[in-house]
């Protein structure tokens, strides 16, 4: 039985010996499937590996702290008192430095003190602390705990020392696995020290046990209960992340659209072999088991290339994506790889889960076939004229799931649902449609030539349905992804303009430096007006939320859009008697003009009815902006978080020289409307520099499918182009016959995909947008980018032809003439 | 050796059923030829297919060599196809990815019954022997169906089946082969079972039968 099978697998295997390039046409599509899911997971995994690092460093997700009412740093008084309570707090002081790398690159980085002794023992850092030399890391120098891929990324090995672009030298450095990536770990002193906070903490890390029941504070402790927001990373990214491996699993659909095209002609090609087999006494279970045998292999082939590559792919993409988190959410991501071999096997079974699915398909539509059909050399096509009205009446079906789904779809899930119901509806439509638009050309042809191109154009279209299927997809992703990030870059760019209404912003450190500023920025005759602005970190509903408070300035009513509002909102505000509130606050907790948002302060409840709502893209948190003088009531003792200026525009160098004279300001500290324009757009920019990496490959992926049908139809196209050239046709004639025929089916493919590009564009905007990050944007039409897209497309698919084309150019006429010998 | 009992055959088409064979008995006994005539669509292919076990008669019996076919599920009629008997098509039907010495090889392979001596004897008597290392496609219409006929032979089966060998080739090159066949089918103390529309070469065979309809209506045995 194995030494029959061994023969029956090497003789299907010795098919892809006598066709090379078909086979690694399927090899291709497996490995570019596989390839692009598995880089696009191993970004995922990668993130959520550094969240969960960082959420897990003291703590279960849900850590509890103390904190200041503004979350600023408070005196460290307040954990003597507390310890000498009896209360099990352990003191945090975190900052951001910038350290100088070797090659003179700065890179900022979060330094975070703590005290070993006392931390809560729940957290990943006891256990750490338990294997190292605590001592080394108590006493000076200290040590400087750091992850080893981060200081794999600054190029420093264990044992270095390095200099804060403050003047400091932080304790030599000591690779540990558990701390989180972009964060130093050191001694609370040393970290005092670094971060110029002598005798400042910004949170107190309270044992879990004690902290359960939330014990009120002693009275001369003004801090608030809340709970570390590294845990809320996992929230607020979930969205981000889902996008990405949509994208994923569209480019790995794609790729196995390659997959079974190649494994379907192949099929198609062996029609013979298998009767043969078949009738030489081979049962249909052993060329079963040898088929899915054989697939095993393309499997493990393909699918070890696609999981090596993906790891490439995402090794170039992790910065950028490590980047853009940072920008949008303040996450640290390690910019270098590390993966568990679980990734590596998920990768490989979802390579051959990905073959058996392609592929299987064939195989069991062959086997379903009476041995004796496989005799007939219209069997097949038969079939594949079957299975294109089946695909129809499917393809129907899903686009009405998708229209019911647009009405009943509540969540990201079924957003990404619609998605795919909309794509692979359209896609399984396709087959159909071009065949009654082809047979509506033949109907309109005149001549005996004419009416052959249609006529054969409609018989091409079984064997090359799936690749035209891949061209559509991968061309209406392009399209619609495309619309919504211009979209979002047209709105985002002006959005920017109107609300950075400001031309110098900065941050004081401390309520002292703010007073002293705001003093010397008075006596500067260039300083039209000033804006100081208090903020607290909160939660409305358990939904983390920024309030910030804005004194009375008509620059407000005038240059902050709002979507919609009450009359008189921004009077009302001044007055105490509402808040704006953020669109996707709003959206997200359902919240609508006129109702009310109860928030929780010191001095109790704090009830505000909702006045408006503005847009505030690329913020995952919430926000809401209430007057300064009701939130400084609120909670007493805020600190002003940040100042706006309003300066003559010819004095702002001055200005800014001034105060980094006089203040030491610097870095992210102090900063220019335009220089923050600059960082939100590079943001921006990073963000979506993986979707349109993602996108160019999907396109390059489906181009690669219609070269692979192209291929492996090409000894098929001879027999049919040979009783024309016996009827008097040149071959250099059949070749632009069949270069017309493949260019007016990508045309005609194309022109589809606008629509349907259009329709995922508005189901981006209008559904997963909405339902991902709480926004939604204006609708924009781009022309010009579909037109560019239908002209790449053309261009592949010219590319895609040449050389099946150029066969038939060359092609002599012996072999023409065995056509016949074939046929007769 | 091949026993064919009240056999009938039909199949669906749109205009309904179509009886192809109606009630058909034949025997063949051990080491003997036999040609099987008839106009197109009389179903002397369909009996030969039924015989092969490739399709399934809807009453009747074969059986070969003492072995029915009546009732057998897909995989035994599989071994039976492997083990007892052998087809040889008129496409030819090789594989067109091996060469031809694996193509000659084939059938025993399967079976379990590769013998080289007899391959190497069959490859020599087949004026293959310097044609081992092509492809099929680098092969004459004729060489072709030698590979064929080889391949049958290999295996060395009671019952030997051809659908039409010589169908493809000219008259020289369809007696060179026919020649050879009908040799070759006697060194292996196989019977043979063939189909053909051409009377000169059922002619070399033991006996001749006629269908028409789906019956026998001629027989040369008296």
């Amino acid at each position: 039985m194995i030494e029959r099978l061994g023969w029956v697998l090497r003789t299907l295997l010795s098919h892809w010996r006598r066709h090379p390039l078909q086979g690694v046409c399927l090899l291709v599509g497996l490995w570019l499937a596989t390839g692009l899911w598995t880089g696009v997971q191993a970004l995922n995994e990668q993130a959520r590996d550094s969240y969960d690092r960082a959420a897990g460093l003291f703590g279960e997700d849900n850590q509890s702290v103390l904190v200041s009412p503004g979350n600023q740093p408070f005196d460290q008084e307040y954990f003597v008192t507390l310890r000498r309570a009896g209360w099990p707090v352990s003191p945090v002081l975190q900052g951001s430095v910038t350290l100088n790398g070797p090659d003179g690159a700065a890179t900022r980085l979060r330094l975070t003190g703590i005290e070993p002794l006392s931390v809560p023992e729940q957290g990943s850092v006891v256990g750490t602390i338990q294997q190292v030399d605590l001592v080394g890391f108590l006493v000076p120098p200290g040590r400087t705990w750091i992850a080893p891929d981060t200081l794999a990324e600054l190029g420093l090995s264990s044992g270095d020392t390095a200099q804060l672009a403050n003047g400091h030298a932080l304790p030599p450095l000591q690779s540990l696995a558990a701390v989180p990536p972009g964060m130093l770990l050191v001694d609370i002193g040393v970290a005092q020290r670094m971060l110029d906070q002598s005798g400042r903490l910004s949170q107190l890390l309270v044992e879990g046990a004690f902290a359960a029941n939330q014990p009120p504070l002693p009275e001369q402790v003004a801090l608030r209960w809340d709970v570390r927001d590294e845990g809320d990373l996992q929230r607020l990214t979930d969205s981000f992340h889902m996008n990405l491996t949509a994208l994923g699993l569209l480019a790995f659909i794609v790729g196995l659209f390659i997959v079974h095209a190649a494994a379907g002609l192949a099929m198609e090609q062996r029609r013979g072999l298998l009767q043969t087999l078949r009738a030489c006494g081979t049962s249909l279970r052993l060329v079963v088991c040898a088929l899915l045998l054989e697939l095993l292999v393309l499997a493990l082939v393909g699918g070890s290339l696609g999981v090596l590559s993906g790891f490439a792919l995402a090794s170039l993409l992790v910065g950028d994506l490590a980047a853009s988190l940072r920008g949008l959410y303040g996450a640290q991501v390690a910019g270098q790889l590390v993966l568990d071999s679980q990734w590596w096997l998920t990768g490989l079974a979802m390579s051959l889960a990905g073959t058996l699915l392609a592929g299987g398909s064939s195989v069991l539509k062959a086997m379903r076939m009476p041995v004796l059909a496989w005799a007939r050399p219209q069997a097949w096509r038969d079939a594949q004229a079957r299975s294109i009205r089946r695909l129809a009446i499917m393809g129907v079906l899903l686009l009405l799931v998708a229209g019911i789904l647009i009405y009943v779809g509540e969540s990201l899930l079924t957003g990404f649902m619609l998605l795919g119901c909309l794509l692979l509806g359209a896609a399984w439509l396709l087959p159909l449609v071009l065949s009654l638009l082809l047979r509506g050309g033949r109907k309109l042809a005149r001549s005996p030539l004419g009416h052959w191109f249609w006529a054969d154009s409609q018989q091409q279209l079984s064997g090359l349905s799936l690749a035209l299927m891949a061209l559509l997809l991968a061309l209406a992703a392009n399209i619609g992804v495309g619309s919504m990030t211009e979209g979002f870059r047209l709105t985002f760019t002006s959005w920017l303009d109107q609300r950075l209404a400001a031309d110098l912003y900065l941050r004081p450190e401390s309520q002292a430096q703010a007073d002293s500023i705001e003093q010397w920025l008075s006596r500067q005759p260039s300083v039209q007006a000033q804006l100081p602005s208090w903020q607290v970190q909160s939660r409305v509903r358990d939904w983390p939320t920024e309030v910030s408070g804005v004194i009375d300035h008509p620059l407000y009513a005038r240059r902050w859009p709002l979507i919609e509002a009450v009359p008189g909102a921004w009077d009302q505000l001044a007055q105490g008697r509402g808040a704006v509130i953020s669109e996707q606050l709003a959206y997200r907790l359902d919240i609508e003009l006129g109702d009310a948002i109860e928030l929780e302060t010191p001095d109790g409840i704090w009830t505000l009815p909702v006045l408006g709502r503005y847009a505030d893209y690329g913020n995952p948190k919430g926000q809401l902006l209430v007057s300064a003088e009701q939130l400084n009531q609120r909670w007493p003792g805020l600190e002003v978080s940040s100042i706006g200026l309003l300066v003559d525009e010819a004095a702002i160098s001055d200005l800014v020289a001034g105060l980094q004279d006089n203040f030491e300001l610097g870095g992210f500290s102090l900063i220019d409307q335009a220089a923050l324009k600059r960082y939100s757009q590079q943001v921006f920019e990073q963000t979506f520099s993986a979707t349109a990496a993602l996108n160019t490959l999907t396109l390059g992926v489906a181009a690669v499918a219609l070269f692979t049908s192209l291929l492996s139809l090409a000894d098929a196209r001879l027999s049919q182009l040979a009783p024309l050239w016996a009827m008097g046709l040149r071959p250099s004639r059949l070749a632009w016959l069949s270069l017309a025929q493949m260019l007016m089916l990508a045309t005609l493919t194309c022109v589809l995909a606008i629509p349907v590009g259009l329709a995922l564009a508005w189901c981006l905007v209008e559904v997963v947008n909405v339902q991902a990050f709480g926004w939604r944007l204006p609708w924009h039409w781009f022309p010009f980018q579909w037109l560019t897209l239908a002209g790449f497309a053309l261009l592949a698919v010219l590319l895609a032809s040449i050389s099946p084309v150029w066969r038939i150019v060359r092609v002599g006429p012996t072999q023409l003439l065995r056509q016949f010998a074939h046929n007769a | 050796m091949l026993e064919v009992s009240t056999l009938t055959k039909s199949y669906q088409n749109p205009q309904g059923p179509l009886q192809v064979l109606n009630g058909v008995d034949l025997r063949l006994t051990a080491g003997h030829t036999l040609a099987l005539m008839g106009e197109s669509g009389s179903g002397k292919s369909t009996l030969l297919h039924l015989v092969a076990g490739l399709d399934q008669a809807d009453a009747g019996e074969i059986k070969v060599a003492g072995t029915s076919l009546t009732g057998l599920g897909e995989a035994a009629r599989a071994a039976y196809r492997r083990d007892r008997v052998a087809v040889i098509f008129q496409q030819f039907n090789l594989v067109p990815s091996l060469k031809v010495a694996d193509n000659l090889a084939f059938q025993a392979r399967l079976a379990g019954r590769e013998d080289t001596a007899w391959l190497a004897l069959l490859a020599e008597r087949l004026g293959l022997a310097s044609l081992l290392d092509r492809y099929p496609e680098q092969l004459s219409g004729g060489q072709q169906q030698r590979v064929a006929v080889g391949r049958a032979l290999a295996v060395r089966p009671p019952l030997i089946l051809a659908d039409e060998p010589t169908g493809n080739l000219d008259e020289h090159t369809a007696d060179e082969v026919m020649t050879l066949l009908l040799e070759l089918v006697r060194e292996a103390e196989s019977s043979l079972l063939m189909v053909t529309h051409s009377a000169r070469l059922a002619a070399r065979l033991d006996r001749q039968v006629t269908l028409s309809a789906g019956r026998i209506v001629g027989d040369s045995l008296p």
